[in-house]
């Protein structure tokens, strides 16, 4: 068990190292990273502008149920609102949902690749296979990710905004006062730091899985699986340590 | 010419190859035939690099494939064509990008020499109105005839063929077996194909190698197979 683990790691990083080399072809690269961005990134934005918007709504409603009570100045809500969604929303479940998405995605296509023997084709041809399909996707994720998480924040704002709107329990002045309240933009930073870290985690790690698929489609169906499982709890690994370190 | 010798290739504790030898001469369709899990394939990996055997050499012109600096691989990788088991086409890509793409890795040439470069080898293979398609829309025979327009990009010295008709009729496996064979002959290629077919044996077995259980059990020619007094090649004939 522990042997495989260490095993696991090491191959993970001599593939790693083989993958952080010059593209043989500068103008392939770009192209490829081009594509890759709008892959990963641009088709990525949709789910996530979603899944921020409702949970910045979900967030007011619960707290203003469940937690505000009379005593408590108004502006909390908009307050712990916002806390939540620098702190952890945007950057970690954000992430372990690309982890779902772009991971599973990453690791089926490289590893389809692997089974119908275009990474050796590719390998005869003396291209560095790791180099030439990894590096355009840690990259472009990588880049991507700051944008998403941008986005994210900002959409679970208007998210609040909407249902303060709708829901007619909090004024949007006390909303805003909330959300400007006290703010560290330290915080913020943070948020970007760990899912630049988290994006790495996903693209590197579903990679991984990916290149290193032996035999058929069911091996492939499991490479997804698992690069969605251990890249999932990476991120909340590693979360747990840079909070630790970023917040300390 | 490519020669190997003395190949010994495990998996797992079991040996696959046990000291295979042979000569592969420029200028010949060198075929190499057995039975279904003969390990002609894993042979071929050998020769190709993709495998590391445990023992033997493989040289390509004097060149040792498993013992050269990194640059000295990959420029010999450059002069390799290679068209697998099954086509192993770049689904990405549409099938002029896929002839294509060797030359916008390697070639020094302008685009627009690589474009008719490109062109100029799917109009060998005759596909050149196919140039827009994707691997996906065309038939087998149609994607192997492209993996050789892609082999054959960068002007090989070394072209090696694992099952280039399997899974095809007998009238596209023939037309396959001409492409490789005129290719082989136009550029003095050494080619090495890897067949159980009888058909590509009769057509264009200029040198034959017979392995049966990772041993290199005959060698010869199309002309002279029917003689041979090998037991193993025998049965094999017999039943083909
Ligand atoms: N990666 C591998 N791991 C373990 N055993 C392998 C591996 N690849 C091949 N083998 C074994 O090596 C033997 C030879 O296989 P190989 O693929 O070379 O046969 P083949 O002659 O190409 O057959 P076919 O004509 O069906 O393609 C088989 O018994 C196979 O089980
Ligand atoms: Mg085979």
């Amino acid at each position: 068990m522990l042997c495989k683990l260490l095993h696991t790691i090491g191959s993970y990083l001599i593939l790693m190292r083989q993958t952080f080399t010059r593209p043989q072809r500068g103008s392939v690269f770009w192209r490829q990273y081009v594509h890759e961005f709008y892959q990963l990134g641009y088709n990525s934005l949709f789910i996530v502008i979603l899944m921020s918007f409702f949970i910045g709504a979900l967030l007011c409603v619960q707290i203003k149920i469940n937690i505000w009570s009379p005593w408590m100045p108004r502006f909390t809500i908009g307050y712990a609102m916002r806390e939540v969604i620098l702190l952890e929303f945007a950057s970690s479940i954000i992430c372990i949902i690309l982890a779902g998405k772009v991971g599973s995605n990453i690791a089926s296509e490289i590893g389809t690749m692997r089974v119908t023997q275009q990474i050796d084709a590719l390998d005869v041809m003396g291209v560095n296979s790791a180099n030439h399909i990894m590096l355009p996707k840690i990259l472009a994720m990588t880049s991507a990710i700051p944008l998403l998480v941008t986005f994210s924040i900002a959409s679970g704002f208007i998210g609040a905004y909407v249902t303060c709107w709708f829901g007619g329990f909090l004024s949007l002045s006390d909303l805003t006062y909330g959300l400007q309240h006290s703010f560290e933009s330290w915080h913020l930073w943070s948020g970007y730091i760990k899912s630049l870290v988290f994006a790495f985690i996903i693209a590197s790690v579903s990679c991984y899985f990916g290149y290193t698929v032996r035999g058929g489609s069911i091996e492939v169906g499991k490479a997804g699986t698992n690069s969605v499982v251990v890249s999932s709890v990476l991120i909340l690994f590693t979360d747990l340590l840079l909070t630790n370190l970023l917040m300390a | 010419m490519i020669t190997i010798t003395d190949i010994h290739k495990n998996f797992e504790h079991q040996e696959i190859l046990h000291g295979i030898s042979a000569t592969f001469d420029a200028g010949k369709t060198n075929l190499v035939i057995g039975r279904s899990g003969s390990g002609k394939t894993v042979l071929l990996r050998c020769i190709v690099g993709l495998l590391t055997p445990e023992r033997g050499e493989v040289l390509f012109d004097g060149r040792d494939i498993h013992h050269l600096t990194k640059r000295e691989t990959t420029f010999l990788r450059q002069e390799i064509g290679m068209l697998f088991q099954g086509a192993a086409l770049f689904d990405s890509m549409d099938v002029l990008h896929n002839v294509l793409f060797p030359l916008e890795m390697f070639s020094s040439k302008t685009y627009q020499e690589q474009l008719q470069r490109a062109r100029f080898c799917l109009d060998r293979v005759g596909l050149s109105d196919a140039e827009s398609k994707m691997p996906s829309e065309l038939s087998g025979g149609m994607q192997k005839r492209v993996a050789i327009a892609r082999a054959i990009a960068l002007e090989p010295r070394y072209l090696f063929c694992d099952e280039p008709n399997s899974g095809l009729d007998p009238i596209s496996s023939r037309i396959i077996d001409r492409l490789i064979s005129d290719i082989t002959h136009e550029y003095s290629i050494t080619t090495i194909v890897n067949t159980h077919d009888m058909g590509s044996v009769r057509g264009i077995g200029e040198q034959i190698l017979f392995i049966h259980e990772g041993r290199a059990e005959w060698t010869g020619t199309s002309h002279n197979i029917n003689q041979a007094s090998n037991p193993h090649l025998r049965e094999f004939l017999k039943h083909a």
